[in-house]
């Protein structure tokens, strides 16, 4: 835990943020609950990579952000799409392969896209989304405008060469893009160490010359003040940041992924120190709400999550022409 | 109209989108002005005239190129980006057939990629294998993908003009032969509709289909031919995706008879794209098979000799003419 005393009161989030902060996270918590829960049972059949036990990055940065803020994900993206807004009835229609998903059933959860909110893109190629929060930078740059683009990726994915690439341009381009890398501790079955050759993903921002900072993902307020200072930065004009986030997954790579890759107990120690769980403790030990206020605020979202997936199982497919539309914008017969 | 050389007339069109539209930017390898503005100068003025924030050099990083050219797309720009080689095109494929191509679509519609790939390539100057490749049949078998193929300076101006304005992406293949050709270009606005091929010369005996380069000879051909009493139609496809099929059909109706010609390896070739369709519309009508002349299936020899033998020529087009005739 983070030991507050030693910061200026400034320099955390305030009540409201916090509870900002925990409202994302247990709108993630408890869609992953029911997402997991609905594709065990067979009533949902999707590929669905879990970023339960990361969802405290996302909503830190989250609620650092502004709506018209961009942010590019990846596979591994419910958390970063829900803490950006995505509306939950266009995520499960989404999920569900519904004419009404917010891709209108051509996305699938690996591609998300909710450009009101934000969320411009999620890729299923490892480290290809940093290239393109470059451009989306570049563009907002161009226009002057003050706004922020965010790319997540995992710790596998600073060793593909995009990454490299990326950080370097967005370094020499002053781009206001955050590199946002959620280490997690796995590559599919690779641990960390195995996959990549240096401790601290972070110092690798040396290399291009940028801010890196390696933070604890899974503290909100460490979380929070990277979050804010790589935003203020990126607003600011003055360039880019690297961010590791560090962090673990809770449900392996994807669903049914067995963990035996894991060292015994190293998911158990994890989940003991469960994010979630430890901002409500911080929350309640602060006084900013009590646990009966929490367990209020998680029923009521419970009831819209159970309303999403009710109305996503409800809603059509789509009619089999769909799959010939959107290819082209302008199309030439 | 003016005289210049494809170079010159492509330079011109990015020039007057850029005027036209503030959107309109460019990236790429040595591109703007203190790096020379281009290794062919297509880009020459253009950061003079519009700007550093608007014409950017970048590091050698085809990934990221490409990469910051779908960004800027997706958020609203036309991002004209150059891919200094066709060759160097295999390391930024993850973003134009993963990414640029498909975006539009796994977004069902919400969000678009109007980017315009610029880039050289083509045989004939003894650059060898990794410096001459037309690889236009990937990209075209790609969904989503526009891939556009000039033959002459003036539609080097107004086929990448369309490219610049058009919601899709495109890929617009430069000859680095053809770059330096000269020939009339008009001035002022001149913009040629995509996936739409030109018939160049018409004809009744036999269609000759084609795009690019070979383009010159293929007409030179047509005419000595012309001289000797066979007429031949010749169609410049222009657009390799979409194909421009009608054209292609209504030529062959009337003729009856087919010869597609391009630079790159026979093969899976864009060549057995257009005879599979003139088969499955026409096959009663045909007066004789169709042909198709392309590269062996070979990478490109450096040596001069070698290169000339595995390239289209007059004599070869000539042939396969004759052989449609009996
Ligand atoms: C370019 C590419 N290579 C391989 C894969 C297969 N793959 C999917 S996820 C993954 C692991 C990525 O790990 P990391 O970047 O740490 O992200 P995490 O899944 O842990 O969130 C791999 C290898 C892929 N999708 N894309
Ligand atoms: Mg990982």
């Amino acid at each position: 835990m983070t030991d507050t005393t030693a910061h200026a009161a400034a320099d955390e989030p305030d009540a409201g943020a916090l509870l900002d902060i925990y409202k994302r996270a247990a709108t993630i918590v408890l869609t992953d609950e029911k997402l997991r829960a609905v594709i065990r049972s067979g009533r949902l059949s999707t590929p669905y990579y879990s970023p339960r036990g990361q969802e405290i990055i996302s909503a830190a940065m989250a609620v650092n952000l502004r709506k018209d803020d961009y942010v590019v994900t990846i596979y591994r993206g419910m958390h970063d799409h829900l803490a950006k807004g995505v509306p939950l009835k266009d995520l499960w229609a989404e999920y569900a392969g519904k004419a009404a998903g917010s891709c209108k059933g051509k996305g699938g959860p690996m591609h998300i896209t909710h450009p009101d909110v934000g969320v411009l893109v999620t890729t299923g190629i490892v480290g290809s989304g940093l290239p393109i929060a470059n451009g989306l930078a570049w563009a907002s740059k161009i226009r002057q405008e003050d706004r922020v683009t965010v790319t997540n990726f995992g710790d596998g994915a600073s060793n593909i060469g995009a990454f490299h690439e990326s950080l370097n341009m967005a370094s020499l381009w002053k781009l206001p893009v955050i590199f946002l890398c959620q280490n997690n501790r796995y590559a599919e079955h690779t641990r960390y160490d195995k996959g990549t050759s240096i401790e601290r993903i972070s110092d690798r921002a040396v290399s291009y010359s940028m801010p890196g900072v390696t933070v604890n993902g899974n503290d909100a307020i460490e979380m929070w003040r990277a979050a804010r200072d790589a935003v203020a930065r990126a607003r600011a004009g003055e360039g880019p940041t690297l961010i590791e986030a560090n962090t673990f997954r809770f449900h392996g790579h994807h669903m049914g992924d067995s963990g035996e890759y894991m060292a015994k107990g190293e998911l158990e120690a994890a989940m003991i120190r469960d994010p979630f769980v430890a901002l409500r403790q911080l929350i309640v030990a602060r006084g900013a709400a009590s646990d009966a206020d929490l367990t209020a605020m998680e029923d009521a979202l419970r009831t819209e999550i159970d309303e999403a997936a009710a109305y996503a199982f409800a809603a059509k497919y789509p009619e089999p022409e769909e799959a010939l539309e959107d290819v082209y914008a302008s199309a030439v017969s | 109209m003016i005289k210049v050389t494809a170079a010159e007339a492509a330079r011109m069109a990015i020039e007057e989108a850029m005027a036209a539209d503030p959107t309109v930017i460019a990236l790429g390898e040595e591109v703007a002005d203190p790096e020379g503005g281009g290794i062919r100068k297509v880009t020459k003025g253009l950061s003079t005239r519009f700007g550093a924030d608007r014409v950017k050099s970048t590091p050698i990083s085809e990934q990221a190129i490409m990469g910051a050219a779908v960004g800027a797309a997706i958020a609203g720009m036309r991002p004209v980006a150059e891919i200094m080689l066709m060759n160097f095109m295999t390391l930024a494929l993850d973003q134009l057939v993963n990414h640029a191509a498909k975006i539009r679509y796994m977004s069902g519609g919400a969000t678009s990629v109007p980017l315009t790939v610029r880039t050289m390539t083509g045989a004939g100057r003894s650059l060898g294998g990794q410096h001459s490749d037309m690889v236009e049949a990937w990209l075209a078998h790609t969904p989503g993908l526009k891939v556009v193929v000039p033959s002459t300076p003036a539609d080097y101006k107004g086929l990448l003009y369309s490219c610049i304005f058009d919601d899709d992406p495109c890929v617009f293949v430069e000859n680095s032969i053809h770059l330096s050709a000269r020939g009339d270009v008009p001035v002022g606005l001149h913009a040629i509709p995509l996936g739409k091929a030109h018939i160049v010369r018409p004809g009744a005996d036999v269609t000759i289909i084609s795009y690019g380069r070979p383009m010159d000879d293929v007409k030179k051909v047509a005419e000595s031919l012309g001289e000797e009493g066979i007429s031949v139609e010749v169609i410049d496809l222009r657009t390799i995706s979409p194909l421009d099929e009608a054209a292609i059909l209504n030529s062959v109706a009337k003729t009856k008879r087919a010869v597609i010609v391009h630079e790159a390896v026979r093969s899976f070739g864009v060549g057995a794209e257009i005879a599979a369709r003139i088969h499955e519309h026409l096959f009663g009508e045909l007066a004789a098979p169709v042909q198709r002349l392309g590269m062996p299936y070979t990478p490109v020899p450096f040596s001069s000799a070698l290169e000339k033998t595995i390239l289209w020529s007059p004599e070869k087009i000539t042939a396969a003419i004759r052989k449609t005739l009996g």
